[in-house]
């Protein structure tokens, strides 16, 4: 690793003072590289970077309903409108404060503030523009996380471990695009239909959406991607032959917010 | 020297009683946050720091600010501030007490909170923030408590005792500066992403601080037999002074470089807190009795008269308590949330839980100070008698 032994015993002296051991020790030195190392790195040998493309000229309510639907019901989000018993029916008034959502839709001053022209296209300005995680190269949640809990794989995936969280929610203060959720109530009892393939979440931690990571370690597509029938493309932009490359190559696109330099990985053909 | 605590008048026990049960009903209502989630609170995922974070904000400057006694005593020797350095850092002790608290309350997961420690992670602003509270925590506790004690024996303090005064300068401003830079570093929030934010901070602690040092000062006086010193309480009456003015000055640096480049991610949050946001205003009338309130008070602080009166100095400090506490508390967090990133407009407002446990911290912050200082005072009295 490329460190001789002097820096060795600088290190592991510096670490020993701050009463640090195993793999806090390890983090100092390789910072990030523990998770990195243990998380799945799916498709072939070279660095894969997963990123979606939404495809808005094929983009309508029914189908933004139908990937939010998939979405939801494979991770197990909360509907706060739905408790499966009446006894914790949810005032209307908080129903926005508690929200959980990973995939959600936007009109187009919402989903890009700021870059709305004073004329557009009636039908643009009303389209369900669908908002995600960007899963940011530069990602400032990830920066801003006291525990790592929040961390970047090398495939670009940026995760949550739901166990480590403490729910200090520096991470939705950081998030310049609103897409973290936080469990302000326990979500179980607004789970109509569990889904066995993912953990339910307990109060307090702080969650999003995951570019369905736990699919892709089974070689499938995200939730949404398989139920948009074609609207959003998803793959590994670093493969000359991806679709997701095609068609970036194909069509101009924009991202929400490129000027905050952290780097978005969603795209969105207008 | 602990046991000068235990002994007192019955005023005494009664403050001590009531401060304890502020902190007592806090507690419950704690418990029953623990037992269904942060929802209890008006926090939500477009405001989703609230109250808690704001005191949290606000005493970091008033620990802080024990730097604005010890400084002028250590570094420029000015004697007089001798009797009173003593105050300043068990009000720091209070202070950070409060602090680490407020943190805790505001954690998602308490259960959790030595993670930090377990996977400690030098990029986030929050882990240094965590150690300066910390080791200033420490140092005040070790220097206050250390002092007294020779004070009380007529011996000068040890030698390490004075290395350790003067790092806690330093470490005084350290902790205001990481606890802006919480955010102030941070892409997406046009109202916390100024340079400014670290010297506003501290601009408003030293106006702060001193303003309930001053307030502390005089209810010693009344209370007890030690008198912390006219001289005293103008010199602070100084510091208070300027910092207020310094303040006011900083704040109108921001509105100038916020409006006259027009950026709307900057300008949105200073819409929705002095005028309104699609039809939402509730915390105009707040900001503008803050902003108006500080100005004047600045300017009636600069009065030589108006501040060698004490009654008079007393409810300018009060007042300057009162607007940072609005600006620091109410406004910053809120502000820097309302717009959220989709520029919609969520207002946040706490819930009578989160008020009842806001104020068992607060209680708990004093009942430390109460006794704290009453050890201090006790000394104090009975080396002059």
């Amino acid at each position: 690793m490329g460190m001789d032994r002097r820096e060795f015993i600088r290190i592991s002296g510096l670490a020993a003072l701050l009463g640090l051991s195993g793999k806090g020790a390890f983090e100092l030195v390789r910072p990030g590289q523990v998770e990195a190392a243990v998380a799945a790195k799916p498709g072939a040998e070279g660095v894969v970077r997963w990123a979606m493309v939404v495809n808005m000229q094929k983009m309508d309510e029914a189908t933004a309903k139908k990937c939010i639907e998939a979405c939801h019901r494979v991770h197990n989000v909360p509907d706060f409108t739905k408790p499966k018993d009446a006894k914790d029916a949810v005032p209307p008034e908080v129903l926005n404060r508690y929200e959980v959502k990973w995939l959600w839709t936007e009109h187009f001053h919402n989903a890009f503030p700021g870059e709305e022209p004073p004329v557009m296209p009636e039908k643009i300005a009303r389209l369900p523009f669908l908002l995600l995680c960007n899963h940011c190269d530069n990602p400032p949640c990830v920066r801003v996380c006291p525990t790592k809990a929040t961390f970047r794989r090398e495939d670009g995936i940026v995760n949550m471990d739901m166990h480590r969280c403490i729910g200090c929610r520096f991470c939705m203060a950081g998030c310049p695009f609103g897409v973290r959720s936080f469990n302000w109530r326990d979500p179980r009892p607004y789970i109509t239909q569990e889904y066995p393939g993912y953990p339910t979440r307990e109060i307090g931690v702080v969650e999003k959406c995951t570019f369905c990571a736990e699919r892709l370690a089974q070689n499938l597509m995200p939730a949404c991607v398989e139920a948009s029938r074609g609207t959003l493309i998803f793959g590994d932009l670093n493969d000359e032959k991806s679709k997701v490359r095609d068609t970036l190559k194909r069509y101009f696109t924009i991202r929400r917010k490129v000027h905050l330099g952290t780097n978005p990985q969603v795209y969105y053909i207008v | 020297m602990l046991e000068r605590a235990l002994i007192g008048t019955k005023r005494y026990y009664l403050l001590l009683a009531v401060l304890a049960g502020i902190f007592g009903v806090g507690f419950l209502f704690y418990l029953q946050q623990l037992k269904f989630g942060l929802g209890i609170t008006g926090m939500g995922r477009d405001v989703s720091w609230g109250f808690y974070i704001a005191q949290f904000t606000y005493l970091v400057g008033v620990a802080a600010s024990a730097v604005m006694v010890v400084l002028p005593y250590y570094l420029h020797n000015y004697k007089a501030f001798g009797r009173v350095t003593i105050l300043g850092e068990f009000l720091a002790v209070a202070a950070v007490t409060m602090c680490v608290t407020f943190v805790l309350v505001d954690m998602g997961r308490p259960d959790r909170v030595f993670n930090v420690f377990k996977y400690p992670t030098p990029n986030s602003v929050m882990f240094w923030d965590i150690i300066v509270l910390n080791g200033y925590l420490l140092l005040n506790i070790l220097i206050g408590w250390n002092v007294l004690e020779c004070e009380r024996h007529s011996a000068a303090p040890p030698k390490w005792i004075k290395f350790l005064s003067y790092v806690s300068i330093p470490w005084a401003v350290s902790i205001h500066t990481v606890t802006a830079f919480l955010y102030a570093g941070l892409p997406g929030r046009g109202y916390w992403l100024t340079a400014i934010m670290a010297p506003r901070f501290l601009s408003s602690a030293f106006a702060a601080g001193p303003s309930l040092l001053v307030l502390l000062c005089l209810l010693v006086r009344k209370y007890s037999k030690f008198d912390p010193g006219k001289e005293q309480i103008q010199s602070l009456a100084k510091v208070v002074t300027y910092a207020t003015l310094i303040n006011v000055f900083f704040f109108f640096c921001e509105v100038f470089t916020v409006f006259y480049s027009q950026i709307p991610d900057h300008m949105l949050h200073f819409q929705y807190l002095f005028a309104g946001l699609d039809g939402k205003a509730r915390l105009v009338p707040f900001m503008w009795f803050s902003i108006v309130g500080m100005t004047i008070t600045a300017i009636l602080l600069t009065n030589p008269k108006l501040r060698q009166n004490e009654n008079t100095l007393a409810a300018l400090c009060g007042m300057v308590i009162i607007t940072t506490w609005i600006d620091k508390g109410l406004g910053l967090m809120t502000g820097g949330f309302v717009p959220n990133p989709m520029e919609k407009v969520t207002e946040y407002a706490p819930t009578v839980p989160e008020a009842a446990i806001t104020l068992g911290v607060w209680a708990l912050g004093f009942l430390v100070l109460t006794l704290l200082y009453k050890v201090a005072v006790s000394i104090k009295e009975e080396i002059s008698s």
